[in-house]
């Protein structure tokens, strides 16, 4: 499902980093460790198209990522890939709800109220659909984040530091509700992390 | 959930932060539209009301005046002239002037203008009678269509004058004892004729007969002639020529046989230089207050202009300042499948939406500050302006207004289509 070779990256400071190979099936929970300064979102980055390798390629879903440009490539990343950070940011004047809306919109696909409403259910947020995002807690934040990334069923899942900002509890919570959403949509789940938490819960990682 | 509505929930979403631009922008709009509007209905006016009247006769003054007071019944007479003056311009056979229309004028009804003059003044002018029939003895008039209207006038009322132009409501003023009757109503024909009310000249003398007192400090009157005229009440019609040489009118109406031959062009000087009257030339008297108004109309544009560049300033500032707190967003909404032509488009959409907003309430104040003026304005200067007129160059402008919202969010939206994702999504 998702599939990475000889993948390597030229800062524009010149320093190149030459990152290992990857195949994650679908469905498969994976953690990609380092330091920090290894270049984990970076290589989180070239994986979802979001920059150019100096070599190497990555194929999602059988689509070679070098083959799709601009905006045909945002247009397979909005239907393919899923995303979710360190921080969760939204479109702030729009409500839980219209922002689960408009990444379904921005992929080219129908606004699908059933599914958004369920998935919010699903997470916990079910009385928070009409709340704009600044008025959700940190915890909450996150899991709209969730929601936001699964919208489209996605075949990958990118996650990049989705708990170094949330505490035990709510780190537990996440990483379940992570993978419960991605088994549900047969994604790749790639979570990019240093959180030590993490590793006792997830056996496939992948160290840089 | 569309770009459109996602462009307006960004501008909502920080209210004040958009507030100035559209304010800005109204206040341009409003003031074009403005200036627009005063300008095509001045000018409708002022043609309207030139009615093929070639030259004024009145007595020595201003000739502005004279013709202000003539032609568009604003301000006051320069004085009077004696019928003995001016009988040569009534000759049918006179080698210049084709034709004449005489005015007596001072009086008012409610601060609308009585004036006395003959019935040939509605050719002159392109209006009719709506109702009833023409002026032909004295005390009786003619009212125009605002007149009847704004007074409730039916055909065979009677109504008494007041001496001197005085502004409507004011009670203290003086009152003629003679009753005027309503024989007829005018048609509207957007011209001064709406706004008057039509009798004969003799009737100013007469009226002014019926009493001896305080009028003779009035130099603007007419008719001051309080020699033992007896006034009858039933007055047989005789011909204003027919009358005493040395019973007054304010004024001349003058048309030419041809206006452009070389005597009708000396013509004017000649009055001025060798007789005791004044005669002006309408035309030349307009295009001078046009002048003036073009002057300071270009003052205003100038500052019109300032004010625009500074709307438009204002659109690309806050746009820019909004972008550099929603860097993150947008390199959001590109991970979530938005191409850079979508968000250049957004940006866009947020400059098309104030110029759009700013374009109503910009017409909204212009045409509500006509209706404010066509309440205020009408009876100082007899300058009917309708508010819920618009021009087709409003049109134009609702053209003008998106392109300078286009144009003002245009680097914006360069820049947010360039917003390079990876390195945004780092550096948060």
């Amino acid at each position: 499902m998702l599939s990475s070779n000889n993948l390597s990256f030229t800062y524009p400071s010149g320093e190149a980093l030459k990152f290992p190979d990857l195949d994650c099936a679908a469905g498969e929970t994976r953690l990609l460790l380092g330091k920090s300064g290894s270049g984990k979102t970076t290589m989180l980055q070239l994986l979802a198209g979001l920059r150019q390798p100096a070599s190497g390629e990555v194929i999602i879903k059988g689509q070679r990522l070098s083959q799709l440009s601009g905006t045909a490539l945002d247009h397979f990343r909005g239907q393919n890939v899923g995303m979710i950070f360190q921080t969760a940011h939204f479109l702030r004047a729009l409500t839980v709800r219209e922002n689960l809306a408009m990444a379904q919109q921005l992929a080219g696909k129908p606004t699908d109220r059933s599914r958004i409403d369920g998935l919010l259910e699903q997470l916990d947020l079910g009385g928070k659909g009409n709340a704009l995002p600044g008025q959700l807690s940190v915890g909450q934040q996150q899991r709209a984040a969730i929601a936001r990334a699964i919208v489209n069923q996605p075949a990958v899942i990118f996650a990049d530091e989705p708990t170094s900002a949330l505490d035990d509890d709510n780190t537990q919570q996440v990483i379940k509700l992570l993978q419960s959403q991605a088994a549900a949509v047969n994604a790749t789940l790639l979570i990019v992390t240093h959180d030590n938490r993490l590793t006792g819960i997830i056996p496939q990682q992948t160290h840089l | 959930m569309n770009l459109l509505r996602l462009s307006w929930k960004n501008l909502t979403f920080k209210p004040l932060n958009a507030l100035l631009s559209v304010l800005l922008f109204a206040l341009s709009i409003g003031l074009i539209s403005l200036l627009l509007s005063l300008r095509k209905q001045a000018d409708e006016q002022f043609d309207n009301n030139l009615a093929g009247i070639d030259l004024v006769v009145g007595a020595k003054g201003s000739p502005l005046e004279l013709t202000l007071n003539s032609m568009y019944h604003v301000g006051y007479a320069t004085g009077n002239i004696k019928l003995g003056q001016i009988k040569a311009f009534f000759n049918p056979k006179h080698p210049i002037v084709e034709d004449v229309v005489p005015l007596s004028v001072g009086d008012s009804y409610r601060g609308y203008r009585i004036v006395g003059t003959i019935p040939k003044i509605l050719d002159w002018y392109g209006a009719e009678l709506a109702t009833g029939s023409l002026w032909q003895h004295d005390f009786e008039v003619v009212v125009g269509e605002e007149v009847a209207r704004i007074n409730g006038l039916k055909l065979g009322d009677k109504f008494k004058s007041n001496h001197g132009i005085i502004d409507e409501g004011d009670e203290n003023n003086m009152e003629h004892d003679d009753d005027f009757t309503v024989v007829g109503i005018l048609a509207p024909s957007g011209t001064v004729m709406d706004q008057l009310v039509l009798a004969t000249n003799q009737t100013y003398w007469h009226a002014h007969e019926a009493h001896n007192d305080a009028s003779t400090n009035h130099d603007d009157h007419a008719g001051h002639n309080h020699a033992g005229h007896n006034h009858t009440e039933d007055h047989a019609p005789t011909p204003l020529m027919e009358e005493d040489p040395e019973k007054e009118i304010t004024s001349l109406l003058v048309r030419y046989r041809n206006a452009s031959s070389f005597q009708s062009l000396n013509f004017p000087r000649n009055l001025n230089e060798n007789t005791e009257l004044l005669a002006a030339n309408p035309a030349y008297e307009i295009s001078e207050v046009r002048r003036q108004f073009d002057s300071g109309q270009q003052i205003l544009g100038v500052l019109v202009l300032a004010i625009t560049i500074v709307s438009a300033l204002s659109i690309f500032i806050a746009l820019f300042t909004s972008l550099r707190e929603r860097r993150y967003e947008l390199a959001l909404m590109r991970t979530m499948g938005a191409g850079r032509a979508k968000l250049f488009l957004l940006i866009i959409l947020e400059g098309l939406i104030v110029a759009i907003i700013g374009y109503a309430l910009g017409l909204l104040l212009s045409h509500g500050l006509l209706a404010i003026l066509a309440a205020n304005v009408q009876d100082d200067f007899r300058y009917t302006v309708s508010a819920t007129r618009f021009l087709t160059e409003e049109g134009y402008l609702f053209v003008a207004a998106l392109f300078i919202g286009f144009l003002a969010a245009v680097i914006p939206a360069v820049q947010a289509a360039r917003t390079d994702i990876a390195d945004t999504l780092t550096e948060a």
